[in-house]
């Protein structure tokens, strides 16, 4: 702190830490914890507010315990999450592996850029071409009957189908650089290596990349879930009411429901979600945050 | 040298399958704005027409969620780089445990859904402050978690700051002011420009947390969703089009900007060798 002080004098230090102060307090510390504090209060109307029923309560949390199709939907979320950050770090794994290690270094910039673009697309904007894709008389329709695969169009829109499929596409670049970066930074000297003492590609792929590339992939697949678990543009867009995500009932909650004190439950137990993910990545590829910092 | 060369072809034919995945669902949104088709589609192919465009032209809705979306990128902008600049400032020149804790709590809202920031903020600025959601509510909610893209941009910059300048200058007589004002701040121009644009852009395109703090206010993102779901025309293709084009022109040249700079940087650390 006297760093801080010494550096840029009494005036400035205390413009910086009063900004730092106002942002982590009024707009990131507080909110979460005033969201929890009303997740665990009963929606009362105001003129009841601070009146003998206005207690803690486990209420809002007990609901989706007893609500069978809220607990399914929270089910479904969290399998549809992991199955698409599952799919994704498959898809990505061999390009970041041949950009990081095989690509010519002279092709490289361009790929680099092609990958960087998309990225910079609205993730909206990415999730409606696949509306139009998707759709009854869309063009992967047509392309599946003129190759005969099916013989009637299919309803590609409003289900599950659909939106695990569009998250995939949405969310992909959020595992691609991680694991490229990864990657990256291994020598290829280690590879050739292996490949002197007699090891097959497999055997390359799984004792000395995979693990270099263990922080990567847990950041990749932290972010990819992170996305697809609190989604809500993909499912509102590409899916229906019969594939409702479980950001939808937290929104139905807060705007159709009126009951923003169980919305605020569902949200922070969404939140826990996230977090247990979060630590259980980390413990899985045996990696720290600070490994992630990088 | 055969399995070598079969490899290699595979690696080929999927790297074309890949970047084909990533950029045919776009050209062929694009290509749906031309079709006479009143619903986006390029199947069947009706005929070419550009009148999506005047009609998109003509959308008054359109417009004024244009010109909300503006107003509230400029808002980020004002409130969530200098936030980031400062949080930057102070991690700089922290060492130790209390560093990694501001870190982490810092970045703390990339990791957070971004439904769960905008739903926090709207129940922490109803129950104390009695806001209810609007234009300064997302500005609000999307500076909370852009100051931190800001902070991480302004990190990354300062690290290769070399700080024998500042201490020259206070040597020298400058007041902490100057210094900042004449060294400080020009260094971190560049990232200033950066974290503007990157501020701008999150802000113009993000759905999830803008949803539960816009009030009635309706940013363009927010509109061409409403649209897919209620009323969608090639119209909407149009705006998707046109809002494409420009996100391409602008990752190229930031990406030709920050290639350029870090060649500069290379540059200036091989004559310093």
């Amino acid at each position: 702190m006297t760093e801080v002080l010494r550096r840029y004098g009494p005036v400035l230090t205390g413009v910086i830490l009063l900004a730092v102060a106002l942002w982590l307090a009024l707009l990131v510390v507080l909110p979460q914890l005033m969201m929890v504090d009303f997740s665990f209060r009963p929606s009362l109307p105001p003129s009841r507010l601070g009146g003998p029923e206005d207690v803690y309560t486990l209420r809002n949390y007990t609901t989706l315990w007893t609500n069978q199709i809220h607990l399914a939907i929270f089910l479904k979320t969290i399998w549809a999450s992991a199955l698409v950050t599952a799919v994704t770090l498959a898809v990505c794994y061999p390009v970041a592996f041949y950009l990081a290690q095989v690509a010519p270094r002279r092709r490289l910039p361009l790929l680099l850029l092609m990958l960087v673009v998309p990225f910079w697309i609205n993730e909206l904007l990415r999730t409606f071409a696949w509306y139009i894709i998707l759709a009854f008389n869309g063009p992967l329709n047509a392309l599946l009957l003129g190759l005969g695969i099916i013989d009637q169009p299919q309803r590609f829109l409003g289900g599950d189908a659909g939106v695990i499929l569009g998250m995939v596409y949405v969310y992909i670049l959020f595992m691609v650089f991680p694991l490229y970066n990864a990657i990256e930074s291994l020598d290829r000297n280690q590879i050739e290596a292996a490949r002197d003492l007699g090891a097959g590609w497999l055997r390359i792929h799984w004792r000395v990349v995979l693990p270099h590339a263990k922080p990567g992939i847990a950041v990749g697949c932290i972010m990819t879930f992170m996305l697809a678990a609190g989604s809500y543009a993909v499912p509102a867009l590409l899916g229906g009411p019969q594939s409702r995500w479980f950001t939808e009932v937290i929104y139905n909650w807060f705007f159709e429901g009126g009951n923003w004190n169980q919305g605020a439950a569902y949200a922070f137990i969404l939140l826990v979600l996230c977090i247990g993910f979060i630590l259980a990545a980390l413990r899985l590829f045996r990696v720290g945050l600070a490994d992630i910092a990088k | 040298m055969s399995a070598d060369r079969f490899r290699r072809i595979l690696t080929g034919f999927y790297l074309v399958v890949f970047f084909g995945y990533l950029f045919l669902p776009l050209a062929v949104m694009a290509a749906a704005t031309f079709n006479t088709s009143r619903f986006p589609t390029v199947t069947p192919w009706l005929g070419f027409t550009l009148s999506w465009f005047s009609a998109l032209w003509a959308d008054q809705r359109m417009w004024s969620a244009l010109g909300t979306s503006l107003i509230v990128g400029a808002g980020v902008i004002a409130l969530a780089v200098p936030l980031g600049l400062a949080a930057a400032l102070l991690l700089d020149r922290l060492h130790s445990r209390s560093k990694t804790f501001l870190y982490a709590v810092m970045v703390s809202p990339l990791l957070t859904p971004g439904v769960i920031v905008g739903i926090s903020t709207l129940v922490f600025w109803r129950e104390w402050f009695g806001v209810t959601g609007g234009i300064f509510l997302t500005v609000v909610a999307q500076s909370s978690y852009i100051a931190a893209y800001a902070m991480l941009l302004f990190s990354a910059r300062l690290q290769r700051f070399d700080t024998a300048l500042e201490e020259a200058a206070l040597d020298l007589g400058a007041t902490h002011g100057q210094v900042f004002r004449r060294i400080t701040l020009p260094y971190l121009t560049p990232a200033i420009l950066s974290a503007a644009l990157l501020a701008f852009l999150q802000s113009f395109e993000n759905y999830n947390t803008t949803l539960f703090v816009r009030g009635l206010d309706t940013t363009l993102t927010v509109y061409i969703a409403s649209k897919v779901r209620t009323g969608l025309t090639p119209a909407v293709n149009a705006l998707s089009l046109i809002l494409i084009g420009l996100t391409i022109l602008g990752a190229v040249a930031y990406e030709i900007l920050r290639r350029r700079e870090a060649r500069r940087q290379a540059g200036s650390a091989s004559l310093a060798a």
